[in-house]
């Protein structure tokens, strides 16, 4: 070739690149109306409502049984993932163990490339190497990482654009969940509730990388929120050593993490996040009052990070309650007035309906059996009946549902939950001096057996054989009418379950759990339509797309990425 | 569906030029600087080089260059020197504070264990010049132009190869000759390809991924395309870089400099 030809070559590649990237960009309009193009999943549950529902028809509840696999991507490193995939126009963007950031086609699962971040083998997690997915504005997808740095990814090479320091790995920090994007920021939480970090949110530039707010979820001095950290009372001791151990600093390591993505109402110009347990997890006596913002849902600015509301479940944890939930948007009609709601079923086992422009309590109603509380006063403050030692607590340590996505249907009017039900922890605590990037739990809990040495239940894996039978505890779709809090439905499974849920509009709900099963259920009545073994734990939130006219539903099972459609 | 023939390109021609293997004999130190090619070492430096190096370096850099720290001389990984003039000073005054001493060699000495070292200590490979990276990043963001077509740390079009790496998968003589003769020096990866579906559709882009049934593209629109073969009426690889040859276009030193700047990008 010429050097003539190369420089025409050259130019009118640089016209044509030029010109893509104003036909390609993922804008923070088209997220903020991702709900319109059901043909592709623009943020982690789908839209900024957090629904987990997709407009899509073509799978129903007469052809579902039809359904074939269409492609398998199977990930590199052993582990249950928990990653939800992005698709925007063809493309598929998912993450794998580590922080392994994954391109590939939609439509056959082959990879275009694959983003490699090794995070610092010094980073701290307390359950896994996991990471539940990207975020995209523009053509940059941005990741946070086990060393809780937050890096932007160009969506066509695969390369990294930038890479931040969100928080210290020594005082064991990390992020897990796939940030937010709302207009020109990206927006992320920190874990590390098991090692007693002083958990934040934080916006940056998406540009940039450049903070633009940060919020804490635990206040400091002078700080609204600051005095629900009292000071502890005469009698206590200082001394770790001492029963009566309380510790005076307890807001400086007092949890309030965030491990899952929020939501966003663009009305109210309001992001809303679920903010994890109290640390230490179990022992709350050294750390007297109700402990804010942790178990708590906080609503901020989206613009400046202030607070706007907050509405606190489980004032003064002492079993590890986290209220990392999605925070699910819908607007419906409540005693005959059309109201911004919030619906929010909590690992503390109440079912709760809440105003989202004021955070005021609409409702409130156990889903599983309680016995921590005997019920709810008028602002939904939970009425505490601490169980005795050694007796059994309702609902147990992982709760009734716990970070597994809910879906609702605006169709059926429903909530749905991967609840456990029947199952009891038996909670002790400890004085619990902390240590800078240690565990700072404080006691501990074992899952209750109907005999002496019944086999425990994993918390977090399981081998093929069940040997701990339901009657330690088994798992269930709930589905829930909002507007009463009263069961409509429910599919019921053997083991316990970690899936996540997704409606349509064609009244079809997906769902997996630890069987390795992957279910259609009518959204309607709950009646199994279509299963398929997928031999891996689900632990991950199916997804639906369509390329070409055909709809897909997707789900990683293990650590299989595995895409579904309707027979040809 | 198209033949194996077109979908397998030779890759040996770009390779033999590379393993240009001269029989030198030990012992000899180089007493003509002239060069095989110009920017590069001539196969008597590399070869004199070797053993300066062995009279001189083993003993804390090791026969395989990686002895000391993270330093590891035979894949050009530095901690004080990126250019030749970076290491023939590192040798001639040491660098004090640590165990690296200055050594009094002569010039032909000096330019023989560079020489040596730039060629990976394989007496049977090329040995370039390797300028300064300043000037080279000068060059490539200016004179050269090559940011129209490449991308590096986010800046550029994403048509051509990202060079953002290239300096941890390429060595420098890979590097200089993908400038002076992009054809030759082009990884099978990156040969265009030229797709036209059986709807008459061309596409022209850059393979990521490839396998028997389908292959994946960046296309010359910058999109990720995956193609199923099937449906492809044509399928070529061209053999031919739209890259043009600097040879002419940059001076021997700048090359040497561009050379430079390319090893410095480390991802």
């Amino acid at each position: 070739m010429s050097t003539r030809n190369g420089k025409l070559f050259a130019l009118s590649l640089l016209l044509l690149a030029l010109f893509s990237r104003l036909d390609a960009q993922v804008t923070s309009e088209r997220l903020l109306r991702a709900a319109e193009e059901p043909q592709n999943w623009l943020t982690y549950s789908g839209s900024y409502f957090s629904n987990r529902y997709s407009a899509l028809r073509q799978i129903d509840p007469t052809n579902v049984k039809n359904l074939e696999q269409k492609w398998v991507y199977q990930g590199q490193v052993m582990g249950n993932w928990q990653t939800t995939p992005l698709v925007v126009d063809g493309v598929m963007y998912i993450t794998q163990r580590q922080n392994d950031v994954i391109a590939l086609d939609a439509k056959t699962g082959r990879v275009f490339w694959i983003y490699r971040y090794l995070p610092s083998p010094d980073q701290k997690v307390c359950c896994g190497s996991n990471n539940r997915g990207v975020a995209i504005l523009g053509d940059t997808l941005y990741m946070g990482t086990l060393d809780a740095h937050l890096i932007a990814i160009d969506t066509k090479t695969g390369r990294p654009v930038w890479n931040i320091e969100v928080a210290d790995i020594k005082a064991a920090y990390s992020i897990t969940h796939a940030p937010l994007v709302i207009k020109d920021k990206v927006i992320v939480g920190v874990g590390g509730g098991e090692y007693g970090i002083r958990g934040f949110i934080a916006a940056y530039d998406a540009k940039t990388g450049k903070e633009a707010w940060r919020f804490y979820t635990i206040p400091g001095p002078g700080e609204p929120g600051h005095e629900t950290w009292q000071a502890c009372p005469p009698g206590s001791s200082a001394s770790p050593g001492s029963a009566a151990y309380c510790d005076p600093e307890a807001w400086k390591h007092g949890g309030g993490s965030i491990w899952m993505t929020g939501s966003y109402d663009s009305a109210l110009n309001l992001t809303y996040w679920g903010v994890g347990n109290a640390g230490p997890d179990w022992n709350n006596d050294q750390r007297p009052g109700d402990n804010l913002y942790t178990d708590s849902v906080v609503a901020l600015d989206a613009d400046t990070g202030r607070l706007k509301w907050h509405f606190q479940f489980t004032p003064h944890d002492t079993y590890d309650y986290d209220s990392v939930q999605v925070p699910v948007l819908a607007d419906m009609n409540w005693n005959g007035t059309p109201v911004k709601l919030m619906l929010w079923g909590n690992r503390n086992g109440y079912f709760y309906v809440l105003d989202r422009e004021t955070g005021k309590f609409l409702l409130g109603k156990p889903f599983v059996k309680v016995n921590w509380s005997s019920g709810l006063d008028e602002r939904g403050r939970p009425i505490q009946t601490p169980q005795p030692p050694g007796a059994p607590t309702w609902p147990g340590n992982q709760g009734g549902t716990n970070w597994y996505s809910p879906t609702y249907s605006p169709r059926t009017g429903l909530i749905y939950y991967s609840a456990w039900e029947d199952y009891a922890s038996i909670f002790r605590k400890a004085p619990m001096p902390y240590t800078e990037g240690r565990n700072f739990g404080g006691g501990g809990s074992t899952v209750l057996g109907p005999v002496p040495n019944t086999p425990g239940m994993p918390v977090l894996r399981r081998g093929p054989i069940n040997t701990w039978t339901d009657a330690v505890g088994h798992g269930a779709v709930l589905a829930i009418d909002p507007k009463t809090g009263d069961r409509k439905w429910k599919f019921e499974m053997t083991d316990v379950t970690d899936s996540g849920l997704l409606t349509t509009a064609s009244d079809v709900l997906f769902t997996g759990g630890r069987e390795g099963y992957f279910h259609a259920l009518d959204a309607r009545t709950g009646a199994l339509l279509w299963k398929t073994n997928l031999g891996g734990q689900i632990v991950a939130g199916p997804m639906t797309y369509q390329v070409d006219g055909k709809q897909y539903v997707a789900t990683v099972s293990g650590m299989n990425l595995v895409a579904f459609a309707l027979r040809d | 569906m198209p033949s194996q023939s077109l979908l397998k390109g030779s890759v040996f021609s770009a390779w033999a030029a590379c393993l240009v293997a001269l029989a030198v004999g030990p012992g000899l130190l180089a007493q003509n600087q002239s060069q095989a090619h110009p920017g590069e070492y001539g196969q008597s430096d590399i070869a004199a080089g070797a053993e300066v190096y062995r009279a001189n370096c083993t003993g804390c850099h090791a026969a395989t260059g990686d002895g000391v720290g993270t330093v590891d001389l035979r894949r050009g990984r530095f901690r004080n020197a990126s250019s030749d003039e970076d290491l023939v000073r590192v040798i001639s005054t040491g660098i004090p504070g640590t165990a690296m001493q200055s050594f009094k060699l002569s010039q032909a000495e000096l330019t023989a264990i560079v020489a040596f070292i730039r060629a990976g200590f394989d007496v049977s490979a090329r040995a370039v010049k390797v300028g300064d990276v300043a000037r080279g990043r000068t060059v490539f963001e200016g004179k050269g132009g090559c940011m129209t077509c490449h991308r590096v740390n986010g800046k550029g079009p994403r048509t051509a190869p990202d060079l953002s790496d290239v300096g941890s998968s390429r060595l420098a003589a890979s590097i200089q000759g993908s400038i002076t003769d992009p054809t030759t020096y082009m990884m099978p990866i990156n040969r265009p390809v030229r797709a036209v579906t059986k709807d008459g559709r061309v596409i022209m882009g850059r393979r990521l991924n490839e396998d028997t049934f389908s292959v994946q593209l960046i296309d010359d629109k910058e999109r990720l395309v995956s193609l199923p073969k099937a449906d492809l009426r044509q399928y070529e690889i061209l053999k031919t870089s739209p890259m043009p040859s600097f040879k002419d276009k940059l001076t021997v030193d700048e090359v040497a400099d561009v050379v430079a700047y390319l090893l410095s990008l480390k991802g």
